[in-house]
């Protein structure tokens, strides 16, 4: 038996760990390379979130790139005043970072309380007109700066620093330690008594009232945990990219989210990201190969962006149908076979949503 | 006053697409219980053929069938070969599925056929008719307005009153006691399909002369447009399909006519969360059975 004491440092052990050995690989990397770790941190944090709305409470959404948006627009929106006060270092960063969460948590928990009253497709459907709408949204608001969106403060590498480590080094820097912030709570949250109320609810929702568990705000709490997640993942892309625009946020972005999540193992941290790493890794690489062929132009030219996309959606389908448990269990299996075999009660999971 | 009529008539004959196009969604989830959010993408790929058809003979009215029939094949295809193996316990994996067929069938126009938009020529005129000096419907409006309303009173009749519309809503409501009367659950599951995917690609089929033309994501603003109606109507009625086509038709055309396109996507936005947050199975939608 593990204790819930012994269970919560197991996990800040595992994250500690992670975060250690991610900041240390910056040395090792190109700059090209950190940019790419950078985005995959800010990535993960919001499959972390989805990983746990679609897996444990089984919600739907279609719009997670939104939760990504606001919190990147909550950062530039606190960040720029500040910087254009004079405010600089660690105070601006903090400060865009709490207008990341406040905007990202404001719009989670409307769709949270949204959610918590819809069942599946109806949460879908409303997640998609959101995620349509928003464009139009920042041509509508006028701070939001409309296709062009808003651009966000430039993080400069500290003077200390300046010797040691470069530009694109320090913010993989950032994004990692944000992603640790963001994710090790959902870790905890998941695998405490919070994951285990959400497994009741989308188990049995009825049996779980009977329990005492009240489904509405178990749901909407999952939303909001996510919600702040994503929006710390897009605060950090807003960091790296100096900017954010509605145009990076768009349905595809959402749905290459759920990619991530599902190919990873949904309900996995783990997977979560794997997941990441692959919706960075994969279209880079798929165009690093298209290009480098010499494919006649007009080839070339249909093959960018759709390519990637034909993989990710051929992936989807195949993970779902054949390999229910995604990554994170096909390479679990190997590492805990042992452990597999001292807890025999374990058993392989047949649908998506049983782990 | 004349914009207002103007706006109105297009408004309604836009919806009625759209409503043909949610009824579709609606002949699913009554058959099947799932929501296809490949539907668009399918219906599309449909288009593709029956315009070659067209542009092989040079008769609209030859590829509008041909579409319809390459529908209903596609239909076919995706329940046996895929729908089929997906796990049913919870709807959540068919919808996963189905987002992933969206993005295989896209990206492989995509590929195939490039990013250009292909014109449409419509068979009948496009010019509108004058009623007492204001511009109203046109003729091609007129005649997708006859086959939409057309289709769903053949569909209604179908699931109505005839003997098969009763078990293909028997095997989706209770398919282990329809199994046990008797009925080829499976075979029915499968017509839902077809027939469904028949619907959505007839209503991109007439949609498309009326737009910029067939690429891969022509179907993609109907279909958003449609999964909202369906969700305001609830997904289980027909009639909700119908008159929720014309209300979000009319209030996108009044909205693209007076504020400007950009505030479409957020008046459907409001729209929606409005209904939602009052009904939250939909306007139509039957009552559920309480839990706890």
């Amino acid at each position: 038996m593990t204790t819930d004491r012994q269970r919560t440092r197991a996990v800040l052990l595992r994250a500690a760990v992670c975060t250690l050995l991610a900041v240390g690989a910056t040395f090792v990397l190109d700059d090209y390379r950190n940019y790419q770790l950078a985005v995959v941190a800010a990535v993960f944090c919001a499959t972390a979130g989805l990983t746990l709305l679609v897996g444990l409470t089984g919600q739907l959404s279609l719009g997670h790139a939104v939760l990504m948006a606001a919190g990147g627009y909550g950062y530039a929106l606190t960040a720029t005043p500040a910087a254009d006060a004079g405010l600089g270092g660690p105070a601006r960063f903090a400060l865009g970072i709490a207008g990341a969460l406040v905007l990202a948590g404001a719009v989670g928990l409307l769709l949270g309380l949204a959610g918590a009253r819809l069942k599946g497709p109806y949460l879908a459907g409303l997640t998609l007109a959101l995620v349509i709408a928003l464009p139009a949204i920042t041509t509508q608001v006028p701070v939001l700066g409309g296709a062009a969106g808003v651009g966000a403060p430039f993080e400069g590498v500290p003077d200390g620093l300046r010797g040691v480590v470069g530009v694109e080094q320090w913010h993989a820097w950032i994004a990692v330690l944000v992603a640790a912030v963001a994710v090790t709570p959902l870790a905890l949250l998941r695998s405490g008594r919070a994951g285990l109320r959400m497994r009741a609810v989308h188990g049995d929702e009825t049996a779980a009232r009977l329990a005492g568990i009240s489904p509405a705000r178990v749901k909407t709490g999952a939303f909001v945990a996510g919600a702040l997640s994503a929006g710390l993942g897009g605060a950090v892309l807003a960091v790296v990219t100096q900017s954010v625009s509605p145009g990076a946020y768009d349905l595809a972005y959402s749905l290459l989210l759920l990619v991530a999540v599902v190919v990873g193992g949904l309900g996995s941290i783990g997977g979560a990201a794997v997941g990441a790493a692959l919706v960075v890794l994969v279209p880079w690489l798929i165009d690093t190969v298209v290009t480098g062929v010499g494919l006649p132009a007009d080839l070339e030219q249909r093959l960018a962006g759709n390519a990637a996309v034909l993989v990710f959606g051929a992936l989807l389908v195949a993970v779902t149908v054949v390999w229910p448990g995604g990554l994170s269990h096909a390479l679990g299996g190997r590492v805990s076979s042992l452990t597999h075999r001292l807890r025999p009660g374990r058993k392989v999971p047949r649908t998506l949503t049983e782990r | 006053m004349d914009r207002l009529a103007f706006l109105l008539a297009t408004g309604i004959a836009r919806g009625l697409v759209v409503a043909l196009f949610a009824l579709s969604l609606v002949i699913i989830w009554r058959a099947a219980r799932i929501v296809n959010f490949a539907q668009a993408a399918m219906a599309v790929v449909a288009v593709f053929v029956g315009l070659a058809v067209t542009n092989l003979t040079g008769s609209f009215w030859l590829g509008l069938v041909v579409a319809t029939a390459t529908g209903a094949a596609v239909g076919y295809a995706v329940e046996r070969w895929l729908i089929r193996l997906v796990p049913a316990t919870t709807p959540l994996p068919g919808m996963i599925v189905a987002i992933g067929l969206v993005m295989v069938l896209q990206s492989a126009i995509g590929i195939a056929f490039g990013p250009r938009h292909r014109p449409v020529q419509a068979p009948l005129s496009e010019q509108p008719f004058v009623v007492g000096g204001v511009p109203v419907l046109s003729p091609y409006d007129l005649f997708v307005l006859l086959v939409a309303l057309g289709v769903v009173v053949a569909l209604a009749v179908l699931f109505n009153a005839t003997g098969l519309g009763l078990q293909m809503r028997a095997s989706a409501m209770a398919p282990e006691v329809s199994r046990l009367l008797g009925v080829r659950v499976p075979r029915m599951v499968t017509l839902g399909w077809m027939l469904s995917a028949a619907v959505a690609a007839l209503a991109v089929m007439l949609l498309v002369p009326t737009e910029l033309g067939l690429n891969a994501h022509s179907g993609d603003v109907l279909f958003v447009h449609a999964f909202t109606v369906a969700v305001l109507g609830g997904l289980d009625s027909p009639v909700g399909a119908l008159v929720g086509g014309v209300v979000v038709g009319v209030l996108v055309s009044l909205v693209t006519g007076f504020l400007g396109a950009g505030f479409a996507p957020i008046a459907v936005l409001v729209l929606l969360t409005g209904v939602l947050l009052v009904r939250p199975g939909g306007i139509f939608a039957a009552k559920e059975a309480r839990t706890a």
